[in-house]
């Protein structure tokens, strides 16, 4: 099956809700926006409950036979646990402020992907199950019963939000959707209705370390296959060591960018940087072990976030080193901001970020222990430690996507575009409604990257290709960077289907293509191989 | 028609004819003056405390907070210490700003698409708008009544309601926020009939407080204006509430129950109902929480250890191409 064409998809887009009601309206599991179900074995390998085969689109889901009582008995157990969950059932006015504001909402005009219908769909079955009001007047309070069908419901729309949290920007109360999603999806893990591009990865990131689940020599043959084309590139000859006790800082970023490309040149942007500093006193391991930045544990439950989180701390304190340093990823970033140190610190075997450069301590990053790459390259750039010639990068006409996680779980705006706007001569941002805080997401977050919803995935990023858009008509920009391997991965047939002729990058590739290497031959090419500003023939 | 809003609707006129006949054919001043007002006070506040501590009980496990502006990182970059608050006083600033003013539905915008496409975000400010004028006008009438609840009268309430009383059109003078009142909620009753998103994902529940509210400034209106009731009645029917001296004077009509029966109802109903924004919006993860995780460690009351893959398990199983790859083992 083709996907649709551009215009076919817009065609389908209406504002206008149908006149029936929405309990009403069964739900209709349709090819192309939904994700096949995971793998018995991914599962079972991390001891999650109902290993088996399944298919949502099938009638027969295969549940447990008390499934509604576990259902009922998870849903209170996390109002107990969580405040914000809890308080988010509770005050919503569907005012409809937030209705709007979701990519899924823009991109499809189904009603059930505004942000506050999609919480409702959880909160009709709270009602019925938890507040006098609904035991009392049901429907027209506007409680509803569990059955089959509102779970498939569930189902289908709480994997159709990538959790990025664009609706709790406009909620007066700051109600996030994302919060509840997170909850529906534990939910579902224990009736075993995950996935698979969620379950396989974090099978693999359980077992090797990584979600692609690469193996500790392969990881090592991979970089090393880059340090050769470096080498044919720059003629510098870059030595990253592995799992290498003593070294003062542990470098952890996503697997994506070791495997596909446009991240890959990211990841030899890494290797570059990290060589330029190395005669300046930086000591950096990469490990094997802990070779993932991500977390689709995020995306399956709080304990599996932690879970295969443990691991950075780990491998920080087995190596002994000072402090971690983290690659460009997204949810990544949130996991690492908002929950590692909650959840697996206190990492009191570690010391306060230093810039072994610059000497700048990283005081926003004292407990933690963990630095953003962007962040530690803004304070070189700022101090001027690389000498770069930015004019390789002239070229490009760049633009900025604000990652979703790193936007609004952390609030790191500047220093990517420091280190752009130190790199390259030509960068224009997309119109104000959609970055920073605004910012739209790529629409493939929460491991909804998969081939099968490719239909979802376009609609979903329809907002975002509108902007890039926007800006290639203006300006002609014909790049865009990003902080995130998800997005590496998934803006480019992004940009391929809506706003042809826009490439994707990640920062530290444009850092190092205007990177001056000591002992470097002429360069004539980019890491992409192709020809430099310049040097076209 | 709106199934919805009819429901709303049809129980408000019910609970006005219940009041109005109730005290007009059947004498139940009694009831509606004095038994149900301090049911309904009882009523608001066991419900609310008990709202309130059940989300108290709930912990906050991990610090979530919305980022809407720059973090504070490296000492050159300015941080946004109102939208990504690293201080407690920030927090306080942020909250004050929700709070009073509505911070976050400030940003609210229209999203249109056309061709092209073509997606257009434009200012839409008229929620905004109206959901601070109906808030603040609430408030401005809930403490001008004050005045019948106490003697003397404090000079800062005589003072706002001659402020509100500015516009001296007859007698008795009208009162701003009485119309202000009515006209935002109408306005924010249209918005959930017009707005086709609005009105889709609105439940009964939604309009019944706009109608009650509504009829309770529209009788409040009707007896200062056109009823005309007396109000030295009034005053000693709410002293005598105040001073637990319950009395029922000579002279107020069926109207005036009516309003207090309304007003009562709305109490009742508050700490069942979606109203609870008031206390919720407090007490909101995603705001009332500094944003400086790395730099303090948040501590999860219900942590606990988690099943692990060790690197010795790691390491375990593949040893062997470890060695090969050249990569340092822990255990040859
Ligand atoms: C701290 C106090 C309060 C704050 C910060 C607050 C804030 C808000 C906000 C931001 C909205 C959304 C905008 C809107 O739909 O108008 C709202 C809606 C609403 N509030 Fe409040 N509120 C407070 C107290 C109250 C009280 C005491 C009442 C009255 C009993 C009330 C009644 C309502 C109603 C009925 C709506 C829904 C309006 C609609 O249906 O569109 N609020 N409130
Ligand atoms: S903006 Fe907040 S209160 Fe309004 S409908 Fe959405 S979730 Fe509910
Ligand atoms: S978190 Fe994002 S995807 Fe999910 S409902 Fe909110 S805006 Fe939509």
């Amino acid at each position: 099956m083709s996907d649709p064409k551009p215009n076919e998809l817009i065609e389908k887009i209406d504002y206008i809700p149908p006149q029936k009601g929405w309990m009403d309206v069964p739900v209709n599991i349709r090819k192309g926006m939904y994700c096949y179900a995971s793998n018995p074995k991914s599962v079972e390998y991390v001891h999650l409950p109902n290993a088996r085969a399944w298919n949502p689109i099938e009638e027969d889901w295969k549940l447990p036979d008390n499934w509604k009582e576990i259902v009922h008995t998870a849903f209170r157990d996390r109002l107990d646990r969580f405040r914000s969950f809890k308080v988010f059932m509770d005050i919503c006015v569907r005012c409809g402020a937030c209705a709007d504001k979701c990519h899924f909402f823009i991109g499809t005009g189904d009603p059930k992907n505004m942000p506050v219908l999609r919480a409702e769909l959880l909160r009709s079955v709270y009602r019925n199950d938890f507040t006098a009001a609904g035991k009392i007047l049901g429907k027209i309070a506007g409680a509803r019963e569990l059955t089959l069908d509102v779970l498939k419901e569930w189902w289908y729309y709480f994997f159709q939000c990538t959790e990025c949290r664009r609706c709790s920007v406009f909620c007066p109360y700051g109600i996030d959707t994302a919060e509840i999603t997170i909850m529906a999806r534990e939910i579902f893990n224990l009736l075993g209705l995950n996935i698979d591009w969620i379950a396989t990865p974090v099978a693999n990131c359980y077992r090797t370390g990584n979600h692609l689940g690469i193996q500790p020599h392969a990881f090592k043959e991979m970089i090393e296959f880059f340090v050769d084309d470096i080498e044919e590139k720059t003629g510098v000859k870059v030595d990253p060591s592995f799992n290498k006790k003593g070294a003062d800082i542990l470098f952890v970023t996503p697997s994506g960018d070791v495997f596909a490309d446009p991240g890959t040149y990211t990841a030899m942007g890494y290797l570059m940087l990290f060589h330029y500093l190395k005669e300046q006193g930086l000591n950096v391991t990469w490990s094997t072990y802990a070779s993932e930045g991500g977390n689709f544990g995020f995306f399956t439950s709080h304990e599996m976030m932690k879970r295969l989180n443990s691991k950075m701390y780990a491998e920080a304190k087995r190596l002994g080193v000072k402090w971690i340093l983290g690659g460009e990823c997204g949810h990544m970033w949130r996991v690492i901001n908002q929950y590692m140190d909650t959840m697996n610190g206190p990492a009191d075997f570690l010391e306060e970020p230093v810039s072994p450069i610059t000497g700048t301590k990283f005081t926003n990053a004292r407990s933690t222990k963990m630095v953003h790459i962007s962040e530690f390259t803004a304070d070189l750039l700022y101090h001027n430690k690389l000498k770069l010639d930015k004019s390789r990068n002239d070229n490009l006409i760049v633009t900025y996507h604000d990652s979703c996680n790193p936007a609004r779980g952390m609030g790191l705006f500047d220093e990517p575009r420091y280190v752009i706007n130190s790199v390259c001569n030509h960068f224009h941002d997309m119109p104000r409604n959609t970055i920073r805080e605004q910012t739209f997401c790529c629409g493939s977050g929460s491991g909804l990257n998969a081939g099968e919803d490719m239909e979802l995935r376009l609609c979903g990023g329809l907002p975002r290709a509108n902007a890039v858009k926007h800006v290639h008509d203006k300006f002609g920009v014909n790049m865009l960077a990003t902080i995130c391997a998800i997005d590496r991965a998934v803006l480019p047939p992004l940009m391929d289907y809506w706003v042809p002729g826009v490439g994707v990058t990640g920062l530290t590739e444009m850092v190092a293509n205007a990177l001056l290497m000591p002992g470097e031959a002429e360069r004539t090419t980019n890491l992409r191989g192709e020809p430099l500003s310049g040097m076209e023939e | 028609m709106n199934v919805k809003y009819m429901f709303s609707l049809v129980a408000v006129i019910l609970l006005f004819l219940l009041a109005y006949i109730g005290v007009e054919a059947a004498g139940l001043q009694v009831l509606f003056g004095i038994v149900i007002p301090y049911a309904a006070i009882i009523i608001f506040i066991i419900g609310v405390v008990n709202r309130v501590i059940g989300w108290a009980r709930s912990p906050v496990p991990f610090r979530i907070p919305s980022t809407c502006g720059q973090q504070r990182s490296l000492p050159w970059i300015k941080s946004s210490e109102l939208d990504n608050p690293f201080t407690t006083p920030g927090v306080v600033a942020r909250m004050f700003l929700e709070v009073l003013f509505f911070r976050s539905l400030f940003r609210n915008t229209k999203t249109t698409i056309a061709e092209g496409p073509k997606i257009y975000f434009s200012i839409e400010m008229w929620l905004w708008l109206a959901a601070l004028a109906f808030h603040w006008s609430f408030l401005t009438v809930i403490v001008r009544h004050l005045r019948l609840f106490t003697e003397p009268v404090p000079f800062w309430i005589a003072l706002l309601e001659k402020a509100d009383g500015f516009f001296q059109v007859g007698v008795p003078g009208i009162f701003l926020s009485g119309l202000v009142l009515l006209a935002a909620v109408f306005y924010l009753f249209l918005r959930r009939v017009i707005i086709p998103q609005v009105n889709y994902v609105s439940l009964s529940q939604d309009f019944f407080p706009l109608f009650l509210i509504f009829g309770i400034a529209f009788t409040g209106i009707l007896m200062r204006h056109f009823a005309k009731i007396d109000v030295t009645g009034a005053k000693q029917l709410a002293m005598g509430l105040v001073t637990f001296h319950p009395t029922i004077p000579q002279g107020i009509g069926g109207i005036f129950y009516v309003h207090v029966f309304f007003v009562s109802v709305l109490l009742a109903y508050f700490p069942f109902s979606k109203l609870m924004h008031m206390g919720g919006i407090f007490m909101s993860p995603t705001r009332n929480l500094t944003c400086n995780t790395r730099a303090v460690r948040h501590i999860n009351p219900w942590n606990y250890p988690v099943e692990t893959h060790t690197y010795d398990e790691y390491e375990e199983e593949f040893r062997e191409k470890m060695i090969e790859a050249g990569l340092p083992v822990e255990k040859e």
